[in-house]
């Protein structure tokens, strides 16, 4: 069931690929096989890459020197550039805060944020979740005290990825006590270097450090760094929400991952067998490899209803929770492939550059177990899988 | 077939659970696992003066003469606290070789030091092309004088590291899959030709890959039959899979509290999460594959002392595939229901998760004990 192009989609496509066979450093696919971490200086290269293409900003309106993409090109591109192994773009400047700044910024923050986020100048992170507020977000407590040309913000974020390397954080703050939670919540932009801004590393379960609290002590915000009117941060958040949210389903990268799993169980034995020749274990597959192609369809209608101009939906809920059943199942189904070798902790054969020793077990087996560990994340994070079911009961379902 | 504890077996599950309650907390666990060789002697030492090391060894070489029930109470109690201490690898795999297939001689010379404390073991078969198949093995045994040269890679051996003796197994004759001509073998892993690459695991143990290069050992470290060693094998790991899910019901038992006892803290939207029925009900899950998981582990104990053969390897298949699913289950459901604090490597719920998850791969995962199971009805 391959998906049928139009001639136009189609040479776009072929464009892409030569585009990513051509400038993509080579060293990328290499590390997105092996499971190896991509740094900091990995993504702004990338990025850097393809903004000199004026590829970096897929769904940014042109006015502001996005491409001008339909739906459909969006999701090709998407699609080759995971298949290419091609880096994550980082989305918390480029998808999450850009078109906040677009519908609801000052033209001073447009002018200075929008091109530098474009050129990769600034790595933004989202300070959204605290300690007492996760999936009840509107509880949140960090205060923004207004001072004369400024806010005086004191409180915790936590969950904030990537914050290590981020120079600006977009980050709801309570201004007011009174009324609904919503209603005294604001959208300020702070600068990460500021002083009284404090990132301690989390440890995940797997070892890994990609998450942070984020400590924030008296820090002085220009009044000028509000995106918006004071208390409406609520609304600035929601929209966001509601935008770009099919690459929540991560079709492309589950279709790379799932060319791995299989690449892997054709190699790794069962009973003198491929793995992949196991009934059991092909069956699986092939539930995630089914599951995946219903999930691209769901992906496929929501572009297009969004190109037919049709209102926003409940529908990134539904791509949300099957999305991530999805990595999960392919997450776990890549762990199982290696058997017994999934016990050994290797860290060092894939966090580490140049480790030139060789891995007990296979070459692609240290990094399975952790990364099975590691994306439990992903039915917590961005909205839980029960927040979603939520907002489905309540959305489609009118319960 | 009986469901009651006898008076021993509650004392032993009381004076388990006391002192580990006493001395194996959280953060005693962590403090063993950054101490050199990944656990602690004292503790060992401790083991051994409380009986534990004893208690299934046999009572002419120092044991205790416990029952399979006995030690799957123990095991319990140390999955509730994920003791990191070799036991599986010392007393339920390895001295559990030598019991039940070593010479006089043999038992001798190593049972009563592994009572005391004083010796480890680790069973080292697997292969890296075996993957859960017991009877495919590649190394080789070639008769070099009065003694045997050995030849061969051991995949992810269970505390191969700290180990004063390894069972080894070998091909004296036949090829991979053939289930005659496996011989086992009492290894020295200082021994000229034996080369270990020692890891942590993912589930905080420690093992380590046995490479065997023209390894010599002499005559008399053959372990039970020439070419009869995979049905010792088989015994050994079919009581290892019963064990290994009275850990994992021991496991998910302390995961279901801790988890519980979050969702009884942790507010959000005004209220405890415990009070949402959503939750509740996910809970109610949870419990029910561990109560099954555990009725089914006492009844396969049971099992591997009074049956042999195919009804015995049912038993064992039986409960491993159904505690490896339940464990795996429990431990993904903990996590969601601790939310983002479940991915943090300072809350013990992960440390539980990463655990569980790996008794399901030990020795076969759900699927390959399901169908086992089907085999062999």
């Amino acid at each position: 069931m391959e998906l049928v192009l139009s001639p136009e989609d189609e040479a776009f496509r072929r464009e892409v690929r030569a585009f990513l066979a051509e400038k993509m450093p080579p060293e990328f696919a290499t590390r997105t096989d092996t499971g190896l971490r991509m740094s900091k200086e990995d993504h702004i290269r990338w990025q850097r890459i393809l903004y000199d293409r004026g590829w970096i900003a897929a769904s940014w309106p042109v006015e502001y020197g996005g491409t001008g993409w339909t739906a459909m090109q969006k999701h090709i591109f998407e699609e080759e550039c995971a298949l290419a192994g091609a880096p994550p773009l980082i989305p918390f400047g480029l998808v999450m805060v850009a078109p906040v700044l677009m519908a609801f910024g000052s033209q001073a923050q447009k002018d200075r944020y929008l091109p530098r986020i474009l050129r990769s100048d600034d790595w933004w992170c989202q300070g959204y979740s605290e300690p007492g507020s996760g999936s009840d977000l509107a509880s949140l407590r960090t205060k923004a005290v207004r001072d004369g040309d400024h806010y005086v913000v004191t409180g915790q974020k936590t969950w904030t990825t990537l914050a290590q390397h981020a120079d600006m954080m977009f980050t709801l703050v309570r201004t007011s006590d009174t009324g609904k939670p919503q209603e005294g919540i604001t959208f300020l932009l702070i600068d990460m270097h500021a002083p009284g801004v404090t990132v301690q590393p989390i440890t995940t379960l797997d070892g890994s450090q990609e998450i942070n609290s984020v400590f924030l002590d008296a820090v002085r915000v220009p009044v000028e760094n509000r995106v918006g009117e004071e208390g409406k941060g609520w609304t600035y958040a929601k929209y966001l929400l509601g935008h770009e949210r099919t690459s929540i389903a991560a079709v492309g990268r589950s279709k790379a991952q799932l060319r791995r799993l299989k690449a892997i169980a054709r190699q790794e034995m069962s009973g003198g067998r491929p793995l992949l020749e196991d009934p059991d274990y092909a069956l699986r597959v092939a539930q995630v490899e089914l599951d995946l192609l219903a999930l691209e369809s769901l992906v496929l209608r929501v572009l297009h209803d969004e190109t037919a101009g049709k209102g926003p939906s409940a529908d990134p809920s539904f791509l949300k929770i099957k999305g991530t059943e999805v990595q999960q199942g392919l997450t776990e189904l890549l762990m199982e492939a290696v058997g017994p070798y999934a016990m050994p902790f290797q860290p060092e054969a894939f966090r580490q550059e140049n480790w030139n020793d060789e891995p007990v077990g296979p070459g692609y087996g240290p990094p399975l177990a952790s990364q099975y560990f590691n994306w439990r994340k992903a039915s917590i994070y961005g909205g839980s899988t029960e927040i979603q079911r939520n907002i489905i009961a309540k959305a489609v379902l009118g319960l | 077939m009986s469901f009651a504890f006898t008076e021993d077996q509650q004392l032993l599950a009381d004076s388990a659970a006391r002192f580990l309650a006493d001395k194996y907390g959280f953060d005693a666990r962590r403090a063993a696992m950054r101490a050199d060789g990944g656990w602690q002697r004292d503790t060992w030492r401790a083991f051994a003066e409380l009986g534990w090391l004893a208690l299934p060894l046999p009572e002419e070489h120092g044991g205790l003469g416990g029952s399979t029930v006995d030690t799957a109470v123990l095991m319990e109690a140390f999955g509730r606290h994920l003791v990191v201490e070799p036991y599986l690898a010392t007393v339920v795999l390895g001295a559990e070789a030598v019991a039940s297939a070593g010479t006089a001689e043999q038992k001798a010379a190593i049972l009563p030091a592994v009572a005391e404390g004083g010796m480890l073991l680790a069973l080292a078969h697997g292969e890296p092309a075996s993957r859960f198949d017991l009877s495919r093995i590649d190394a080789t045994a070639t008769r070099a004088g009065d003694g045997w040269r050995l030849s061969g890679h051991k995949a992810v051996v269970l505390h191969a590291d700290c180990a004063d003796r390894l069972v080894v197994s070998a091909r004296t004759s036949g090829t991979a899959t053939d289930r005659d001509g496996i011989t086992l073998f009492l290894v020295d892993p200082k021994a000229g030709g034996v080369t270990l690459r020692p890891y942590p695991t993912v589930d905080g143990l420690r093992g380590a890959d046995v490479i065997l290069d023209g390894a010599e050992v002499p005559g008399d470290a053959v372990l039970g039959p020439i070419g009869g060693g995979l049905a010792v094998v088989e015994a050994v790991v079919d009581r290892a899979l019963v064990l290994l899910s009275a850990e994992a019901v021991g496991a998910m038992d302390a995961t279901l509290r801790l988890t519980g006892e979050y969702l009884k803290t942790r507010e959000q939207f005004g209220r405890p999460l415990s009070s949402f029925q959503v939750l509740q009900h996910r809970m109610v899950e949870m419990l029910q594959a561990q109560r099954f998981a555990h009725a089914l582990c006492y009844r396969a104990a049971g099992a591997m002392d009074t049956t042999a053969g195919a009804e015995r390897a049912r038993a064992a298949a039986a409960v491993k595939a159904e505690a490896g699913r339940a464990a795996k289950r429990v431990g993904q459901e903990a996590i969601q229901l601790h939310g983002g604090m479940g991915m943090t490597d300072d809350m013990a719920v992960g440390h539980y998760f990463k655990r569980m998850t790996m008794i399901d791969m030990q020795f076969g995962n759900a699927g390959h004990h399901l169908r086992r199971f089907a085999g062999l009805a």
